[in-house]
């Protein structure tokens, strides 16, 4: 198959997400009196030429003052002057070969979290270098005056430090006290804050050790992790937000009067009249009032045929006007509409992974009680044994300190960030580290058929073995039209040398060209054939003034990797499930293809989330993989779900792993990753665990001085760090050992 | 002993310039594109802003 041909149908499918100026208009807001700003997202900007090929282009247009690429986010922001309307940027980026999209202003704001972790980081940054300094300085043999002006100066720097810094983990351990529970933040802040205290006390008593540079130094390694845990997020959530959208932004509405006018899909109501082109989304439920056309509702419901519709049928929020321009009236507003249906839906759905506890918390609830009493026996013992009670206090500070809750606060958040980055150059992005834990737990996996499994793009079927003159005829007719078989016929064949003139779609029932005097028709039968039709063939024909020539049948085209994914799945023990909104007819050959045994078709949204509802009651994982709308609930309701890039909006926002290439074998390799990065940090844990037998009797013994506290500290974290860094893909030759069940 | 009177101010103050920079830096928007940044220094031809 020319694979050019092939992607030529692609892009052509997609440049109807053209922004025309109304578009724009809704989605820019008003800096300044004359001035407005727009943000677009351009997924295919790779390199800094393209930031000079765009910036030049759109800088030259008329009207605009400012364009400025972002490369890291793939956006760029334009300011335009009102006085000469919104300037042309959809189409000269399309000239430009790049499909753009608008990025709400609102949808998200920046992430004010992420920008108090870097401050906070940076704080105890500056502030463990310099109280380190000061402590060498002790250590090396400071004393008396020079010695406790030394401890003030770090009592000083630490005191704004723990307070602006350590509040992080005070806010967070203190909530989690509040609830009853203990999380790793709570031994952090007590060793932390005891550190201080204990530290303060001998400062003002004039002793000789000092602990400051510990305690702020646990807050910048531990802030290091929780920092980069953040920004591997919101590096995902960027990438995944600006994928193109693909909801109907608004539509051209017919007042009574005849009047038109642009309004934002919220806007919309039951009652209103509304234009569609052929390209255009349908915005809310809707009733036909005029004209024909066919429905791409693959997105939607997962119905891969597209659906012929005439004055009076009805048309579903989300599904795709393919080939005639329509008028509509809406029957619901955008709230009442099929996507805010699945919005309930999908939250009626969340809470079954609310009691997945994180590893990290599961090991806080083990190492805290285990290291608390540790400490408050040492405590005790001492306390009898010399009745010393600052000499116990010393020592059970000590042992909270050394007991490193330092390399555990890390052991999670490291491995993490090294596996998001792994996934992250194969094109999946992870929406939480807690995703990558769920993963490793899961036994059963649910596909989703249309454009999951399968591209949701038919193709045509090889085994009819049409003619090859006439399937160049076909390809060369169907080049000129939107309709999924039209473009699969152009994608499939070169055209036909043969001068067709005027080629005319007629909405929902096909293509008529003539060539000289003869009229070639491509398109339903009963239309194609007019009164030759027998019976009635369904399918699409070719027809020469009224005489069949040729028939095609079309199937929905497999992913790439589906076949290899699968296989690789079910050779590491998971059970296989297809669950589909499509009819019963077109998910069986996909299910036989590819050897998948359990199947269910023709469901719901609500009836998928009903069932992995019930798997889950019977203790399965579920790894729910889908695109559709109609997927959304589903994918909030598994266990842990994963998504394409060309899902519907809010499918790819549901989902805990989106992967970017077309390619299946992103679930294989996803479930891989995760796994290994479970195996790294069950070796942290261990590696921690064995160095706490270690450490801990020395602390219960009274021999901790603040040099070797830092010491221990500072080592463990860097072995931790270094064992999360074994996690690179280049070093992963090695298949990871079969799933024991 | 008398250099640390004067010695370990302005090393604090230095530190604390570097950090107060930072924070500068941060928020007046240079990290929001360090992708970018990177591959704009090899664009060498003069552009009329």
């Amino acid at each position: 198959m020319p694979t050019v041909r092939s992607v030529d149908a692609v892009t052509g499918a997609a440049a109807h997400t053209r922004l025309s100026a109304e578009e724009l208009l809704l989605a820019s807001r008003q800096v300044d009196v004359d001035l407005w700003h727009t943000d677009l997202s351009i997924p295919g900007i790779s390199c800094g030429g393209c930031i000079r090929k765009i910036e030049d282009a759109l800088g030259r247009l008329p009207g605009v003052a400012r364009a400025r690429v972002n490369l890291s986010t793939r956006r760029v922001a334009v300011d335009w002057r009102e006085s000469e309307g919104p300037p042309p940027l959809g189409e000269t980026l399309t000239r430009l070969g790049y499909e753009a999209y608008l990025h709400e202003v609102q949808a998200d704001g920046k992430d004010p979290q992420l920008g108090r972790f870097i401050r906070a980081l940076a704080a105890a940054g500056f502030a463990s270098m310099n109280i380190m300094g000061l402590s060498i300085s002790v250590w090396s043999g400071a004393a008396g005056e020079t010695r406790e002006l030394f401890h003030w100066l770090s009592a000083a720097i630490a005191l704004p430090t723990l307070a602006y810094s350590g509040a992080v983990f005070f806010q967070s351990a203190w909530q989690a006290l509040r609830r009853g529970q203990t999380n790793m933040d709570v031994p952090i802040s007590l060793g932390v804050l005891l550190a201080f205290a204990m530290s303060l006390y001998d400062t003002i008593q004039r002793l000789p050790h000092a602990y400051f540079d510990a305690a702020v130094a646990l807050l910048f390694f531990l802030l290091i992790g929780r920092t980069l845990d953040h920004l591997m997020r919101e590096k995902a959530r960027t990438a995944v937000n600006g994928l193109g959208r693909l909801a109907a932004y608004g539509a051209t509405v017919v007042g009574p009067d005849g009047s038109r006018a642009y309004l934002a899909t919220e806007e919309l109501e039951p009652g209103m009249t509304i234009i569609l082109r052929p390209g255009d989304r349908i915005p809310v439920d809707a009733v036909v009032l005029k004209g024909r056309s066919d429905i791409d509702a693959a997105l939607a419901t997962g119905e891969s045929l597209p659906e012929h519709v005439i004055p009076g049928s009805r048309l579903r929020a989300g599904t795709l006007n393919l080939t005639g321009p329509l008028t509509i009236c809406a029957t619901a507003s955008s709230q009442e509409s099929f996507l805010a249906e699945m919005m309930r839906l999908m939250e009626a759905a969340e809470g079954g992974r609310t009691q997945f506890r994180r590893i990290a918390d599961r090991a806080a609830s083990l190492y805290v009680p285990v290291v608390h009493s540790a400490a408050l026996l040492s405590f005790i013992g001492w306390l009898l044994a010399t009745g010393d009670w600052h000499r116990s206090l010393t020592i059970a500070v000590a042992v909270l300190i050394i007991t490193c809750p330092c390399a555990l606060g890390l052991a999670v958040p490291m491995v993490q960030v090294v596996a998001a980055r792994a996934l992250f150059e194969r094109g999946i992005m992870v929406k939480d580290g807690s995703a990558l834990e769920r993963l490793v737990e899961v036994d059963t996996v649910v596909f989703d058929k249309t454009g999951t499994l399968t591209l949701g793009r038919p193709r045509l079927r090889r085994d009819a073995a049409p003619d090859p003159a006439y399937l160049a005829i076909a390809a060369q007719i169907g080049a000129n039209s939107r309709h999924p078989y039209a473009q699969a016929l152009a994608a499939g064949t070169a055209p036909a040398d043969i001068a067709l003139d005027r080629i005319v779609e007629r909405a929902g029932l096909g293509l008529e060209a003539r060539s000289g005097d003869d009229v070639w028709r491509l398109g339903r039968s009963a239309w194609a054939l007019g009164e030759n039709a027998h019976s009635d063939f369904g399918g699409t024909v070719l027809a020469c003034n009224g005489k069949f020539a040729q028939a095609f049948t079309f199937e929905d085209e497999l992913r790439p990797g589906a076949t290899a994914a699968v296989t690789a799945l079910r050779a590491r023990g998971y059970d296989l499930e297809i669950m589909s909104g499509d009819t019963p007819e077109a998910v069986t050959p996909v299910a036989g293809e590819l050897g998948i045994t359990i199947v269910q078709a023709g469901l719901l949204p609500a009836e998928k989330t009903t069932y992995l509802e019930s798997l889950a009651q019977a203790g399965r994982k579920t790894l729910m993989v889908g695109d559709g709308l109609n997927d959304a609930p589903a994918l909030v309701a598994a266990h842990v779900s994963i998504a394409p890039g060309n899902a519907a909006d809010v499918g790819r926002q549901a989902a805990d792993f989106v992967f970017l290439h077309p390619d299946l074998e992103s679930v294989p390799y996803a479930i891989k990753i995760a796994r290994v990065a479970d195996r790294l940090i069950r070796q942290n844990f261990a590696f921690a665990a064995l160095y706490n037998l270690v450490a801990l009797p020395v602390a219960i013994a009274g021999y901790v001085t603040p040099l070797l506290a830092a010491l221990a500290m500072s080592g463990s974290s860097i072995l931790v760090v270094a064992n999360a860094l074994r996690l690179n893909p280049r070093f992963l030759r090695r298949p990871p050992p079969a799933r024991p069940t | 002993m008398n250099v640390l009177w004067y010695l370990i101010p302005i090393s604090l103050a230095l530190g604390g310039l570097g950090l107060a920079l930072f924070f500068w830096a941060l928020r007046s928007g240079q990290y929001e594109d360090v992708t970018g940044a990177a591959e704009r220094i090899l664009d060498d031809e003069d552009r009329p802003l």
